[in-house]
């Protein structure tokens, strides 16, 4: 079955190349019109046109991106000419480093919140904690990116605004760079996270095998944690899936608040400059972020329930 | 007698001291202050120094400079820079043939000098020796005929193809290079100034447009495109002095104003370009914080297609002209950083600049020559983007209040950023548009004012203004020429197919532990793209 889903996601991958590819061929312009700009003439662009190849048709232009592809070769930026590989290694390993901190805060905090919310439903805890992630979910990322750094890094003067970080930054100074802006991809995503578990949990306290073990007088945090929550890791995982993957693929408005040097950034200055090898190079990887998600969340279902594997 | 002038003295010196404490104050604002106490702008200047805390040039120290304007596709291929991020860094890793100073003179580089035959068609300029760029080559005169020719030829890729399609050869000669034109230019120095022309080392007769060896005073350390770039001192420099003050430097890519104003504040970087106009009187009153702006000859244009209906009737375009608001676009668009303009290019920053030419607010001459024009009440579109320039929809909005006081319906119509310049820009009959500073007047004439030009984008065809170019750009006598260019502004100020209700000003914001000197040059923000070597930290 997991080989199955593998397939369908190759598959995926495929269609979601073609279509980013048309997508950026119907946008208006080219790279060579984006990058000569306002005093670009014909004979100019026509020139640089015939340097990057682009006077060739699309699809040979797509072929010999798929030839290159299945060699390894991602190609070089036609906006300047480096190694794509190269341009993407530094930013997805900081992406990722951004994602897995952001998640370390959140995925334990969403899960604690939310088993207190389930057991003290209704109650003023509950409501206050609902309150506050809902509160900070609703404000804007750029919102509350900006409060941060008025607090935490202009009047405290506690954290940096900028996270000028490189492939030689020491650990501990990256994670204080990163602290800022994992915090605020943490307001985004905590609150599904808390509530989805919450709200699991909630759904299975009606169960039988539930009150039984009310009956048998065991308590209530113990029932939450022993019985109801591994029976409730389905959904949880599904939740927390997607939460990664944005945060893998979503964090583009951070990434320029923050100035933290990100695949988001790059993939909206390639969209822009028309740099279709960069376009698809980025698109592979976040679609390809998706489905692995996704396939680790189902697997991670299946596990804690088999019964998933036999529908009814 | 005497002691009213005693007097006045104290109440200068009062004055002048107050205005000195006043940390709002900027460098300009205390010139103009002191011109007007009666002290002469030397005076005025050293005065102001004296204040400063960054007031003697100092060697050495890390600067971090916060800049927009660039991004992840940036390369560093000269001919295609457009931006202030790679034009400042590649001022400071690579060389010019000559550069414009601070105090907008022509400055030997790489060529030490250069001479010109009588009728200025005959440039020699003669090449700097012992220079080695950063890879350890030699700089040879073959090194200089290649960068040169990059932006020449059929099959150029570089923006700057323009500014140098005057050139007909190119030869070396001995230590010197010859540069011939079709035309008399007797500014052939200044079009060595250029941003795009940077001296690359070559191979086989071809510039190497992306190696990071240049001849300049700092080495190219690490270069991240639209992140950061780190620069450090080039212990081989050929430049008097090492040719720069700071000994490293650090250039962060930071797009988001906001960020950029909040890294400045909390002391993260040192230097910004282009602060947010919109929050700018907060930012002066932030304490260390310091505002640098200089007047530039940045155009805000709005071309009209001369050949459409009814931008084809000078009476029409002396009717928009006349009923511009021209102090509140400045007010209102610019922040009040800006010049007033008067519907022609060449901005106050040029010795030629005709002072006397203004285009008055007047509403009864609009009208009289609206009536003369039989357009009354005629509805016409205005193609706007603030991809033109920060606040066009802003402006477009402005003018569409006060003409509609003469009777013109004015129709805003806000294109996509995306094509911009090539779907709307020469495309449609009136749009909002911007002219970078050149720094001589011939290559904003010929590019877009002669019947001939490229990028003619109104259509102007008058006959009198391409004669006068032509002959200005070869007249080597000062006041004759000051005189031809006078009449080209004349005559497009009153016959020209386009609006300049203003000229821009750069403006910066640096720590008060940065030094900036006592002139910033011109030509293109952050010291013409020079800053990183020529500012300095206390």
């Amino acid at each position: 079955m997991v080989l199955q889903r593998f397939g369908l996601g190759l598959l995926t991958l495929f269609v979601v190349s073609i279509i980013i590819f048309v997508g950026v061929e119907f946008l208006p312009g080219d790279i060579a019109e984006a990058l000569l700009g306002q005093g670009a003439s014909p004979e100019n662009v026509a020139a640089l046109r015939h340097e990057l190849g682009l006077d060739r048709p699309a699809h040979i232009r797509y072929i010999d991106w798929w030839a290159g592809v299945m060699q390894g070769d991602l190609g070089t930026s036609l906006a300047n000419r480096r190694d794509i590989a190269e341009l993407i290694t530094f930013r997805l390993s900081n992406t990722l480093f951004l994602a897995l901190t952001a998640a370390a805060i959140s995925v334990p905090l969403a899960l604690i919140l939310g088993v207190l919310a389930a057991l003290y439903r209704n109650g003023i805890y509950d409501r206050s904690v609902n309150v506050v992630t809902l509160g900070a979910v609703s404000a804007p990322e750029f919102l509350t990116a900006y409060v941060l750094i008025l607090y935490f890094s202009v009047k405290l003067g506690w954290f940096p605004s900028l996270s000028n970080i490189d492939a030689n930054t020491p650990f501990i100074e990256k994670l204080h760079q990163a602290t800022l802006p994992a915090v605020t991809l943490m307001a985004v995503i905590l609150a599904y996270m808390m509530r989805m578990v919450r709200a699991s949990i909630i759904n299975l306290l009606a169960s039988a095998y539930i009150e039984m073990a009310h009956l048998k007088g065991m308590p209530k945090l113990r029932v939450i944690v022993k019985h109801a929550l591994p029976n409730a890791w389905a959904p949880i995982a599904n939740i927390i899936a997607i939460s990664l993957a944005y945060l893998v693929v979503g964090v583009v408005v951070v990434e320029v608040v923050f100035i933290y040097p990100g695949l988001g950034q790059l993939m909206v200055d390639s969209v822009s400059n028309r740099d279709i090898p960069v376009v698809q190079a980025c698109a592979m990887i976040f679609a390809g972020t998706y489905i692995l998600l996704n396939l680790t969340a189902d697997i991670v279902s299946i596990c804690t329930n088999p019964r998933l594997l036999h529908p009814k | 007698m005497k002691n009213s002038k005693i007097e006045q003295l104290i109440h200068q010196d009062t004055a002048l001291k107050q205005a000195l404490g006043d940390p709002r104050v900027t460098r300009r604002d205390f010139l103009a202050f002191a011109g007007a106490m009666g002290l002469s702008t030397a005076m005025g200047s050293a005065l102001w120094s004296g204040r400063a805390l960054a007031s003697m040039p100092k060697r050495g120290g890390h600067m971090v400079s916060g800049l927009n304007d660039a991004n992840t596709g940036d390369s560093l291929d000269c001919g295609l820079f457009n931006a202030t991020y790679m034009i400042c860094v590649s001022r400071a890793f690579r060389d010019s043939l000559v550069n414009v100073g601070q105090d907008n003179s022509m400055e030997p580089a790489l060529a030490e000098s250069w001479e010109a035959s009588a009728d200025a068609k005959v440039w020699r300029f003669n090449i700097r020796q012992g220079v080695e760029f950063h890879n350890g080559k030699s700089l040879t005169t073959g090194d200089v005929v290649a960068s040169i020719n990059k932006h020449r030829g059929e099959d150029t890729t570089s923006y700057a193809k323009g500014v140098f399609s005057g050139i007909s050869d190119v030869r070396v000669d001995g230590n010197a290079v010859v540069v011939e034109l079709a035309d008399g230019n007797a500014d052939c120095p200044a079009l060595f100034t250029d941003y795009h022309f940077n001296i690359m080392p070559s191979k086989d007769g071809v510039a190497e447009s992306l190696s990071d060896a240049g001849t300049g005073p700092y080495l190219l350390k690490e270069y991240n495109p639209g992140v950061k770039t780190v620069l450090e001192r080039n212990p081989n420099a050929w430049h008097p002095d090492g040719g720069a003050l700071a000994d490293s430097h650090e250039v962060l890519a930071i797009l988001d104003d906001t960020a950029r104003q909040s890294a400045l504040i909390s002391g993260s970087v040192d230097v910004i370009n282009r602060p947010a106009l919109k929050g700018i009187a907060r930012l002066k009153k932030v304490k260390g914080v310091n505002i640098v702006d200089v007047a530039s000859n940045l155009a805000f244009t709005h071309p009209m297609r001369m050949d459409v209906t009814p931008f084809d009737n000078m009476d029409f375009r002396t009717a928009l002209k006349l009923s511009t608001p021209r102090q509140e676009f400045i007010d209102k668009v610019l922040f009040g950083y800006g010049a007033i303009g008067n519907d022609q290019p060449l901005g106050p920053g040029f010795a030629s600049y005709d002072t006397n030419l203004s285009v008055e607010y007047d509403l009864d001459k609009a009208k009289h020559h609206l009536k003369k024009s039989g357009h009354e009440g005629v509805t016409i579109d205005l193609s706007a983007s603030n991809t033109s320039y920060g606040g066009a929809m802003d402006a477009a909005q402005l003018f569409q209040q006060h003409w509609a006081k003469i009777g013109v319906n004015l129709n805003i119509v806000q294109e996509p950023q995306d094509g911009y310049w090539n779907n709307v820009w020469n495309v449609k009959p009136f749009c909002t548009c911007y002219w970078g500073a050149r720094p001589v007047e011939d290559m904003i004439l010929s590019i877009a004012y002669l019947s001939s030009s490229p990028w003619n984008d109104t259509l102007i065809k008058n006959a009198r203004v391409d004669e006068l170019v032509v002959a200005a750009r070869g007249e080597l006598d000062q006041a004759k020429r000051t005189a031809m260019y006078q009449e080209v502004q004349q005559i497009i100020s009153k016959e020209g197919g386009t609006i300049i209700p203003a000229f821009g000003t750069d403006v910066a914001a640096t720590r008060d532990t940065i030094g900036v000197g006592e002139q910033i040059g011109g030509g293109w923000e952050m010291d013409g793209g020079h800053f990183l070597k020529r500012w300095w930290k206390a």
